[in-house]
């Protein structure tokens, strides 16, 4: 053996060691149980929620309100807890998918916040369990359950079992711009009771300069938004649902009723505008229009009321500060008084955020200790004190909603009328789908060509045998 | 002297003639390994994990994300069916062919042209300031063209009076062209600049002297002398266009995949679509694009140095 070779050998075999070396410690790098009572421990969870952005109020309440209050109660039974706020301050659907993959990776944070209708597909796919899987039967045990309606646990559950906790309840209206109307010659207390009576408005918006009359969600660019805040609540409007006894919507003569009305306002009159569906920041581009008052009619949640427009300093992402005085609100008619799901002659659509559990966390009874904290009637309380919303609990909303006359509102004339989505695997594929079908029509493909692709669409997703073309 | 003595030394054993470095088999093989193993763990089982997916009907989400099922071959014959996917091949050539190999690569070399006899200040500020595209972060360059290109009070805007223009809507693959246009120039001008140093000047000199015209000396003298860098520019160009993903923070593909490049369509596919298997598949069909690519210009290498 001469010299050089040596050297090789040794260098190579450094290598080697060095990167197994490496491995190693990613490997031993496994929890440890921690034993002592006083053994820091940490406890974290995300929301799309980011302090100065987006659910500004949520991230801020977590900061500073849950963290310091239950970091000091632990203390005060003799743990040393940390817990740990990841925010995130995105677009819903980019929000999903991140947490899809931390979860789908074994990773993430111990609480996560979820729209309810993801529940049922995240929980198929295993990544999350039902929440006394995660943590045991405390969670049934809980004294906050009976003070949230079943319908509003439903929003987190998924065959019969609950998931997560449930935030509260939601519903749709169509807000307007009070002085735009003044300026169109509109009634101040505007109360339409058909979809004519909409169009009427917008025709008269569009009189004024540099006004968008009637912004109604559409594109695959605005996601869930299209189909919450447009397709679905025009639906109900003409009396059907998207999923009726096992079957579900084909391209039926009531959408195409609903696409009609799309392509009156995008193709046919121009009453919105067409573009601003289309921008990778469509939606947050109508929540800023709207707010400088360039934005006649817009159909949207209360979510707007409370954390677009609030406002309060640091709440709304696009604040109005004469909001209470300039922004009316009205019940979504239906087609035609009556035509509405149920014969009803008003119609809106509902949904649900909550918190659910990471099955992965490596503490979960601190987990749900947190959760369970995070939904206790004072947290609730701390939490609506700056900004008012719509809480699961019938305890603190008997108290708070006096305050907030939009909300009274939502919960006494909407949420009594209001439909909910399907919670099944299949529905974000076919929103999406009817997402496609708003795209097609804005672009001035003609309806009944349309209906036919997205019956094809359909069909492909839920099989041909489970969709109802009318 | 104890070089050659050694090198001596090696030819004379024959079993040595290929080791130069004087390793042995096991020894080279021992020093190959980390190099080997790296690859195979970063490189070639994904690859192989790649083929596996695109296989399956696995989501990223609901019943199929738990337990998927081998589906053969259904998702490459539902990609090639499927419109879309060739809309996206046809943007990503059209991408590939104007933004990358007629616009960098011919913006580069006329930069690098024009600077040859530059010299001092106003040399190093024009290179620094086409460097500083390159430079720039992806995210943060991204971010510098929404801002020009908004519709609402963007800068372009501004500059032309042209209130409410959507550029990124009305013209969405003009603007992701330029913009990378934009990014990627001051590659080809580095690349061209020190591959026109490398032209022997006796030769501009010659051409000169004989009156040769500039398009006569670019296309007798320079073209000829730089012939493999061009080759190799092209190659890497090509490679980096079609696979870049940076446009997607620009249109996000949209509207309605008007600007869906192939990186953009996988992405839609696999992430926010959900579905990864089909991802998986179209992946495959890329990478077997990008190795044609690779191909072709190794064998347009070879068949110039046999000339040569």
């Amino acid at each position: 053996m001469n010299r050089s070779k040596n050297i090789g050998v040794t260098m190579s075999a450094a290598a080697l060691v060095v990167i197994l070396a490496a491995c190693g410690q990613g490997a031993s790098d496994t929890p440890v149980e921690s034993a002592a009572p006083s053994a820091p421990e940490t406890v974290s969870m995300t929301a799309n929620a980011i302090t100065g952005g987006k659910n500004a109020a949520e991230a801020d309440w977590f900061t500073d309100w849950v963290k310091p209050q239950f970091e000091a109660a632990m203390k005060a039974d003799g743990r040393d807890v940390t817990v740990v706020f990841e925010p995130q301050g995105v677009d819903d659907e980019n929000y999903k998918t991140k947490i899809a993959l931390d979860l789908q990776s074994g990773g993430g944070a111990d609480i996560i916040g979820m729209d309810g209708i993801w529940v049922g597909e995240f929980a198929q796919a295993g990544y999350i369990e039902p929440l006394s899987d995660v943590a045991g039967s405390v969670v049934d045990e809980w004294d906050g359950w009976p003070q949230i309606s079943e319908a509003v646990q439903n929003a987190l559950s998924f065959e019969g079992e609950r998931y997560g906790v449930p935030q509260g309840a939601d519903g749709r209206v169509l807000y307007y711009n009070k002085a735009l109307f003044a300026q169109a010659g509109l009634p101040e207390n505007w109360n339409p009771t058909s979809w004519a009576d909409v169009l009427d408005a917008s025709r008269a918006l569009k009189a004024i300069d540099g006004v968008v009359p009637i912004q109604l969600n559409a594109g695959t660019a605005m996601g869930e938004a299209t189909t919450m805040q447009g397709v679905l609540p025009l639906l109900v409007g003409t009396g059907v649902e998207l999923w009726k006894d096992g079957k579900w919507l084909g391209g039926t003569k009531e959408l195409g009723e609903v696409l009609g009305l799309y392509r009156t306002i995008y193709v046919d009159e121009m009453l919105g505008d067409p573009i601003m569906q289309q921008e990778a920041a469509g939606r947050d581009n109508s929540f800023a229009q709207f707010a400088a008052g360039k934005i006649g009619i817009l159909l949207e949640g209360d979510y707007f009321w409370r954390s677009v427009i609030n406002p309060a300093e640091g709440v709304g992402n696009a604040p109005m500060a004469d909001r209470d005085t300039n922004v009316g609100y009205a019940l979504i008619p239906a087609m035609k008084p009556g035509a509405g799901v149920n014969g009803q002659d008003f119609v809106s659509m509902s949904g649900g955020t909550g918190r659910v559990l990471n099955p992965n966390s490596k503490n979960p009874e601190l987990a749900w200790e947190l959760l369970a904290f995070m939904n206790s009637a004072d947290a609730f309380r701390s939490r609506v004190a700056g900004t008012i919303s719509i809480t699961p609990r019938e305890d603190v909303n008997a108290e708070v909603l006096k305050g907030d006359a939009m909300l009274t509102f939502v919960s006494e004339e909407i949420l009594p009328i209001t439909a909910y989505r399907p919670g099944l695997a299949a529905y974000p594929e076919v929103s999406l789908a009817l997402q496609e079908a708003t795209v097609a029509v804005v672009a001035g493909e003609p309806v009944d060509q349309v209906l036919e692709s997205y019956s094809k669409a359909v069909a492909d997703i839920v099989g041909a045998e489970n969709v109802d073309n009318g | 002297m104890s070089v050659a003595m050694s090198s001596a030394r090696v030819r004379r054993t024959p079993s040595r003639v290929d080791d130069i470095a004087g390793l042995g088999r096991v020894g080279a093989g021992l020093f190959m390994a980390p190099a080997l193993a790296l690859i195979g763990v970063f490189l070639i089982f994904p690859a192989l994990w790649t083929i596996y997916l695109g296989m399956t009907n696995y989501r990223l989400t609901g019943l199929a994300a738990a337990d998927p099922d081998f589906v053969g071959l259904d998702n490459y014959t539902q990609v090639l069916g499927d419109s879309s996917f060739w809309w996206s091949l046809r943007l990503t050539l059209v991408f590939v062919v104007l933004s990358g190999i007629l616009g960098q690569m011919m913006l580069g070399f006329s930069i690098a042209w024009a600077l040859r006899h530059l010299k001092g200040l106003a040399k190093s500020l024009t290179e620094t300031l086409v460097l500083a595209a390159w430079v720039v972060p992806g995210s943060v360059g991204s971010f510098l063209w929404l801002a020009l290109l908004d519709r609402r009070g963007g800068t372009l805007n501004v500059l032309l009076d042209s209130p409410g223009t959507a550029w990124l809507i009305n013209y969405p693959m003009a603007s992701i062209i330029i913009f990378n246009i934009w990014v990627g120039t001051a590659f080809s001008m580095l690349l061209f600049s020190s591959a026109l140093a490398s032209v022997p000047p006796s030769q501009m000199e010659g051409a000169e002297m004989v009156g040769a015209t500039a398009w006569q000396q670019l296309r007798d003298v320079v073209i000829p002398n730089i012939k493999g860098h061009i080759l190799t520019n092209t190659l890497l160009i090509t490679l980096w266009t079609f696979n870049t993903f940076t446009p997607y923070l620009l249109t996000a593909g949209g509207p309605n995949g008007q600007s869906e490049i192939l990186a953009v369509y996988i992405y839609r596919t696999a992430i926010p679509g959900g579905q990864l298997g089909k991802g998986a598949a179209i992946s495959l069909i890329m990478l077997l694009i990008n190795l044609v690519i690779a191909l072709g210009y190794i064998h347009l290498a070879r068949g110039k140095k046999k000339r040569a």
